[in-house]
């Protein structure tokens, strides 16, 4: 298994007694983009979190290529940038005062936040901030970029233009992605996979491969075919 | 409208004074009540309405004033500013170390914090027999008994602004690996500064009020000491004296502590901090 980035093994989750996740197995390649679709509740932020190291408490087990913490980032679907700190200085956030300032340059460069390098995040936008939340989680060089929801507050614009940029970036940085995400189109549009779980307990039920090279056209014909065959798969799974 | 009022040149200096009246204005509006009332005070004080060895006219007071300047205010001065410096360094200080201290850990608070509540239930002046009968009434009892009174708020205002930290920005510091230290340093403490801020400044209210108390008991120095010779020597003059350079100081003293406050917190997206925007 040298090329697999993430391996995890989820046998049960529970809070509080409730069982939110069972019997989940979720692998990914070095390099490899899959979205996780699935129904509100049904533990997706959760099994994001347990990928990313937060939720400890769980049985079963987490293998990651490398066991530093700075090969994984995360992007919320909040911004979460620390309101106290310039927009450069969240991007270089994990290093504080000693942070690369020239790296920090290139990456508002790359995310399109010319000249707010010294802007407070009160004064940016819903869509700037996140485009400083991606910056700052790119900035540890990560192989892989866990995203949950990460648009789901901007509007249909912002999102396309959000989506290109992200694809843009993995794809310069070669970093995987593992997305959560309700939007069926940004599923397709974004990841090599779609899985699809559902509820209660959860598991995956539905693997989604999507055999398409990037980049895509969002009006390519196939990914219309593929977008009935998701509405499918979610209806089984009573998502929808 | 500039047209106009470069042909019409006096309209344009009307302009002026309406733009004047509109910076000033809402300033002035704030003295018509002392103004009055001041005004209204040494007329009544001059026709003798009130007894002067009641109420002395103010202009007598400021006469007071000059005269104490020209004296011994400023060692009163002295004696006070030092003696709430000290005691406020020391109860904030503290009040900041336990603060820190019962808001990270559920362990410390299970240990301190009813001990803490218990101590906050008794009035902080109730402390000053026994800190006579165990300091004595020098320097250190005054001091001791600032301190308790800076202490509290300071710590619970401490606790709740820690308490209140938006547990998603910890959450990236957990993302990151931060350890306790870096997590305290990098995030803790910038989150919880807004009501570190309220704290320290209703601290310092009360360390002003209770070095008054402390200075009332028993002192030979001090602004409280003044407020009390006034008293035994029929002054009144001398306490409303000392009443004015109190409430001079202690606006003095938050004001420096508000403009550090707008320093520091100038990141902070609130209708305080957009005065003039919305509020007007
Ligand atoms: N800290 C917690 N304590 C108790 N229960 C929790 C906690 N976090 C999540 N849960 C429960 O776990 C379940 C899964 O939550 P999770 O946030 O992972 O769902 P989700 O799939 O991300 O939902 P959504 O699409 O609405 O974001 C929910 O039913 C929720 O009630
Ligand atoms: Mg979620």
């Amino acid at each position: 298994m040298n090329d697999v980035l993430l391996d995890v093994r989820v046998v049960h989750k529970r809070y509080a007694g409730a069982t939110v996740l069972r019997d989940i197995h979720l692998r990914l390649q070095r390099g490899e983009r899959v979205s996780l679709l699935g129904p509100s509740g049904c533990g997706k932020s959760t099994l994001l979190r347990i990928a990313a190291g937060l939720e400890r408490q769980f049985d079963g087990e987490l293998q990651r290529a490398s066991p530093d913490q700075a090969s994984v980032a995360f992007v919320f679907q909040e911004p979460r940038l620390m309101p106290w700190l310039t927009v450069a200085q969240n991007i270089g956030f994990a290093d504080g005062a000693a942070c690369d300032r020239q790296r920090v340059d290139i990456l508002i460069a790359e995310v399109g936040l010319d000249g707010f390098a010294e802007a407070l995040p009160k004064r940016l936008s819903g869509g700037m901030a996140q485009r400083a939340a991606i910056a700052r989680a790119l900035y540890g060089r990560p192989a892989l970029l866990l995203l949950d929801e990460p648009f789901s507050a901007v509007d249909a614009f912002t999102r396309m233009k959000l989506q290109d940029l992200l694809l843009d970036l993995a794809q310069r940085h070669h970093i995987a992605l593992l997305l959560v995400t309700h939007d069926v189109d940004e599923a397709l549009y974004l990841g090599d996979r779609v899985l699809v779980m559902e509820n209660r307990p959860s598991r995956i039920r539905h693997s989604l491969g999507v055999d398409l090279s990037q980049p895509r056209d969002r009006r390519d014909p196939r990914l219309a075919a593929l977008k009935a065959e998701a509405l499918t798969a979610l209806h089984e799974a009573h998502v929808i | 409208m500039s047209a106009d009022s470069r042909a019409w040149p006096t309209g344009r200096r009307r302009a002026i004074l309406q733009g004047a009246w509109r910076t000033l204005g809402p300033r002035l509006k704030g003295l018509v009540l002392p103004v009055t009332l001041l005004a209204t005070l040494e007329v009544a004080a001059r026709l003798g309405w009130v007894p002067a060895y009641q109420m002395p006219a103010p202009s007598e007071v400021l006469l007071t004033l000059g005269e104490l300047a020209d004296g011994p205010l400023w060692k009163h001065i002295g004696a006070s500013l030092a003696r709430v410096a000290l005691g406020f360094a020391i109860g904030a200080g503290l009040a900041l170390v336990f603060a820190v201290w019962v808001g990270l850990s559920r362990e410390a608070e299970r240990y301190l914090e009813p001990t803490f509540a218990a101590l906050r239930a008794i009035p902080s002046l109730a402390w000053v027999p026994l800190l006579l009968l165990w300091l004595g009434i020098d320097e250190r009892s005054k001091v001791v008994l600032i301190a308790i009174g800076a202490f509290f708020p300071v710590y619970l205002n401490g606790v709740a602004a820690i308490r209140g930290i938006d547990r998603k920005l910890v959450e990236v510091g957990h993302l990151y690996g931060f350890g306790a230290l870096r997590l305290t340093r990098r995030i803790l403490l910038p989150a919880a500064l807004p009501g570190l801020f309220t704290g320290l400044r209703s601290g310092l209210a009360l360390a002003w009020m209770f070095l008054v108390a402390a200075e009332l008991i028993a002192a030979t120095r001090g602004l409280g000491y003044l407020l009390s010779d006034g008293r035994e020597t029929s002054r009144p003059d001398l306490v409303l004296a000392a009443i004015v350079v109190l409430a001079l100081l202690g606006k003095l003293s938050d004001g420096l502590l508000a403009g550090l406050e707008r320093r520091c917190l100038g990141w902070r997206d609130t209708l305080g901090e957009q005065q003039g925007e919305v509020r007007s």
